[in-house]
């Protein structure tokens, strides 16, 4: 069994005698340098992969899992250089720590960014493993080669177990990251193949371990009650009857912090008791009467008039081509529409908890984090904790999906261990979750177009407002940041003359976060439903002028009108934007679903596309609406190009599991706000996919030795625009408002 | 006193009668597998078995578990050999793995009521348990396999 077990790396060399065999990296960029020579100092920092004198391999997964995984492909990428015998592999989880490089899970990137590092840190275990083995057999490591496990010397027939050659590759230098041979991609080992995942045995016996479950010796439990409305504070509170539960040992009020919310946690009043449902039912007898703050004026439905309107007005120019106003002025007819998507919730299925244990100016905690050194950063910072007395054990997560890049859990635990001098697990309860989240930003968008006589696009423009994820950051940032606007705006590929993009102001009132794909989710709902509408303008059909839209294949780079492309922070000369690639995959789902073949009545096809994460995705919904308006969704199929795939069973998981996200926030998903308070509360109105509404979603991954870039997100954006117009192409109806909820009923 | 079996071991109790079963599950007895998700039998990760059918362990009080014989997700099988189980790693169902547990349960119990669900049954059955990674076919799919298989 591969159980994780976040043992100090320290302790666990410790423990585990001196036999065995470490390999130095570094940062990504630089990362097996010939200076870090291995040495009997086992203790030497950034370790990625570890044998001991039996064999026994031990990979480190650098970043956490959210059941993405991270843990399974990382480790499969290393492991098929070191040439490693898959059954004989532990993986161990890393601690928050710089040395290892990024960490963090949550932009699509754990495979993009870590790929070329593991294999480099495999392929150098595997060359001393070699060279020892040379060395030993007194030939030139030239003729020898490794091979599951073994090292080999053909010639004479000898060979030797790792186990057999750890101690003495030990000895060796470590070779400079030039002089590494990697291995063809024909002879890939685990890189491409489906490996199970490695927790999927604990998990279907419920032995895996998340945050939630940590246990800590002597440990207490608390519930924390925070201001409905965010900004606001405690004014007095009455612990009386909460003190007379059974149970609960201690009240006492947590401060949040001023300004931007950030990683804070927020403000509240903590119950500490000795079981998590003595700290709930304590926590439900407390009386607090709150100051409720300026957001006490917000309310998300004249929050969406407002933003509605801005969105008619002149924005500030985020990028330019062309006249757009000389090309609607000379178009034969222009297409004008306005797209809303409200706030929406994480709802992962594990809430926010985690344990934190202070003893003086040491604090360790054991968290489901997606950013584990930008916790510990934060720890840092504003409880004043040592970097270097700061440990974070990074459990598994039950889902991330944005949320759990907040640290505010994390660091609420850590006050209240602090105040009481014991290691603390803090539960969120469902009802927290859903309230005091860092919420998809509500997103109002108004598209205009104008089409020549053959009804092909000479202007296109676009304005967009949303509150910005900046402001979690930067108290009063009210316009959208380069990477927001770079998300389904500023980034659209179109082959048309003149454009113009634009970018209205939107205050934040509340926590504004991450959610799994970001603003691409209302972006590419947008631009993918105004196609379809101009497509319907030229009386085209959908799919065939999305692709025309696209124009002949190139590389799309918009750097020279007056924007920034941002391109998820790549060069493009390493990650160009090749518009062909997205038409290939729009091409592929089209086919696979059977573009333009009749169907029954009331059904309906809907096609879109969008890049995100550098991965180019199309989906081609078949929905089916019934007279009285109640949909159903018979299949899906997808077209993905993330380039060359590590673990494909996994990227059709992430797919399927992407679809129904989007089916998710596509029928139900909506969180509203009344006086600054969350409306909703629980899964009965924050109704997500259940079974019966999940469709069977047939994934086409492209076949490609492109870089391998994400799978996490991108499958998400374009699920709702291609059901909104499945639902146009069986109905009639065009929604521009999410959630659909019940707008196909009469 | 209230007393109970939890995976076939006999227990007592005599603290909180109102304390949800799933706590004293988690807290008192460390079988984490059952998992917390919302509190309000809505979601269906604490899903055990109570004398064999399943039920949410967030809105089960101890008070009415008394002689009552619970199964867990660790009590399911003794080395994750139960048909379901196995359907599970055959179809490779889980992402994050968080409300798996639930689902198993859930789908376990199905079967020993229905052998040959259909879609609908399934559909019925399963529909309280929500799973936000979506891995909501491969569960059918699992179920279907594990059907064909008691």
């Amino acid at each position: 069994m591969r159980a994780i077990r976040n043992v100090s790396r320290r302790g666990f060399l410790k423990s585990t005698a001196a036999a065995g065999f470490i390999i130095g990296l570094q940062l990504p960029n630089k990362i097996v340098q010939g200076q870090q020579a291995v040495e009997d100092d086992k203790f030497a920092p950034n370790l990625f992969v570890r044998i001991d004198d039996q064999g026994t391999v031990t990979i480190i997964a650098p970043r956490p899992d959210m059941g993405q995984a991270v843990r399974t492909a990382l480790p499969q990428i290393l492991a098929d250089e070191l040439e490693a015998d898959w059954d004989r592999i532990e993986v161990e989880q890393a601690l928050a720590d710089v040395k290892y490089g990024p960490q963090g899970v949550g932009a699509s990137d754990s495979v993009r960014d870590s790929f070329m590092m593991l294999r480099q840190a495999g392929a150098a275990a595997r060359q001393m493993l070699v060279q020892a083995a040379a060395n030993e057999w007194g030939v030139d490591a030239g003729d020898c080669e490794a091979r599951m496990h073994k090292v080999y010397h053909p010639a004479s027939g000898r060979s030797a177990d790792y186990g057999e050659l750890a101690m003495a590759a030990s000895t060796l230098p470590v070779p400079d990251a030039d002089s590494l041979t990697l291995k063809d991609a024909a002879d890939f080992r685990y890189i491409g193949q489906d490996m199970e995942i490695v927790d999927l045995r604990d998990i279907v016996r419920g032995k895996a371990q998340y945050g939630i479950d940590t246990v800590v010796p002597g440990m207490k439990y608390a519930s924390v009650v925070r201001c409905p409305v965010f900004g606001g504070k405690v004014k007095s509170f009455d612990d009386s009857a909460a003190l007379d539960v059974a149970g609960v040992e201690r009240v006492f009020e947590i401060e949040g912090g001023g300004g931007a919310p950030s990683y804070n946690s927020l403000g509240g009043v903590a119950v500490v008791a000795n079981s998590t449902w003595a700290a709930k039912k304590g926590a439900d007898a407390l009386s607090i009467e709150w100051d409720m703050g300026p957001n006490a004026v917000y309310n998300s439905d004249a929050y969406k008039t407002l933003l509605q309107e801005r969105v008619r007005q002149p924005g500030k120019l985020i990028r330019e081509q062309g006249d757009v106003e000389q090309g609607m002025a000379s178009a034969a007819k222009t297409v004008e529409a306005e797209y809303y998507v409200p706030h929406l919730v994480h709802a992962t299925m594990e809430p926010m908890a985690a344990v934190a244990h202070v003893e003086g100016d040491k604090v360790q905690l054991w968290m489901p984090t997606q950013d584990p050194q930008g916790t510990k950063s934060f720890i840092n910072q504003a409880l004043g904790f040592a970097d270097e007395n700061i440990t974070i054990n990074c459990t598994l997560m039950g889902g991330g999906f944005g949320r759990k890049s907040k640290a505010d859990f994390g660091v609420e635990a850590v006050r209240i261990s602090r105040e009481i001098g014991a290691p603390v697990k803090v539960t969120w309860s469902r009802e927290n979750e859903i309230q005091h989240g860092y919420y998809h930003a509500v997103c109002a968008q108004r598209l205009r177009a104008g089409l020549d006589h053959d009804g092909r696009a000479i202007a296109w423009h676009h304005c967009t407002a949303f509150p910005s994820i900046g402001s979690t950051f930067q108290e009063g940032a009210t316009y959208g940041l380069e990477f927001e606007i770079n998300q389904g705006v500023v980034d659209v590929p179109f082959d048309i003359p003149n454009i113009r993009c634009e970018n209205a102001e939107a205050e934040a009132h509340v926590r504004i976060g991450w959610f799994r794909s970001v603003c691409n989710i209302n972006h590419a709902f947008a631009f993918n439903s105004f196609v379809s509408e101009m497509a319907e303008a030229a009386g085209a059909d959908p799919g065939a002028y999305l692709l025309q839209l696209m124009g002949e294949p190139r590389y799309f780079d918009p750097s020279n009108e007056k924007t920034k492309f941002w391109n998820y922070g790549k060069e493009t000369a390493d990650y160009p934007f090749d518009t062909g690639r997205l038409s290939h995959v729009i091409r592929v789902a089209m086919d696979k679903a059977g573009w333009g073949r009749d169907l029954p009545k009331g059904h309906g096809l809907g096609v879109a596309a969008h890049r995100s994460f550098l991965t180019y995705v199309a989906a081609v919904v078949e929905v089916a609406v019934d007279d009285n308006g109640d949909l159903s969704i018979p299949a899906v199929h997808y077209a993905v190009d993330c380039g060359l795939v590590v673990n494909p069973d996994r990227i059709r998981a992430q797919v399927e599991g992407g679809a129904v996200y989007g089916v998710s926030l596509a029928l139900n998903g909506e969180i509203t706000m009344r006086e600054g308070a969350v409306e909703q509360s629980n899964f009965h109105d924050y109704e997500v996919c259940r079974i019966d509404n999940a469709p069977e979603v047939h994934v086409h991954i492209i076949e490609s030795d492109e870089k391998p870039t994400g799978i996490g997100e991108p499958p998400v954006p374009p699920f709702a625009p291609a059901l909104i117009n499945a639902i146009h192409a069986a109905t009639g109806k065009r929604i521009r408002t999410l959630p659909i909820r019940d707008q196909l009923r009469a | 006193m209230i007393t109970l079996s939890v995976n076939g071991e006999e227990r007592e109790f005599d603290g909180d009668p109102e304390m949800p079963l799933l706590w004293y599950l988690r807290d008192e007895l460390g079988y984490t597998g059952t998992k917390f998700g919302c509190g309000a039998g809505l979601c269906g990760a604490c899903t055990v078995h109570q004398d064999g059918v399943a039920t949410r362990s967030c809105m089960t009080q101890m008070l009415d578990v008394d002689g009552v014989a619970i199964t867990t997700i660790e009590g399911l099988s003794k080395d994750g050999s139960h048909p379901v189980q196995l359907a599970w790693i055959k179809h490779k169902v889980p992402q994050c793995g968080y409300c798996q547990a639930g689902q198993i349960m859930q789908a376990a119990s199905l079967l020993a009521e229905n052998s040959n669900p259909s879609d609908e049954d399934i559909d019925t059955a399963m529909w309280g348990n929500i799973c936000r990674c979506g891995t909501y076919q491969r569960v059918r799919a699992a179920i279907k396999t594990a059907a064909g298989d008691l």
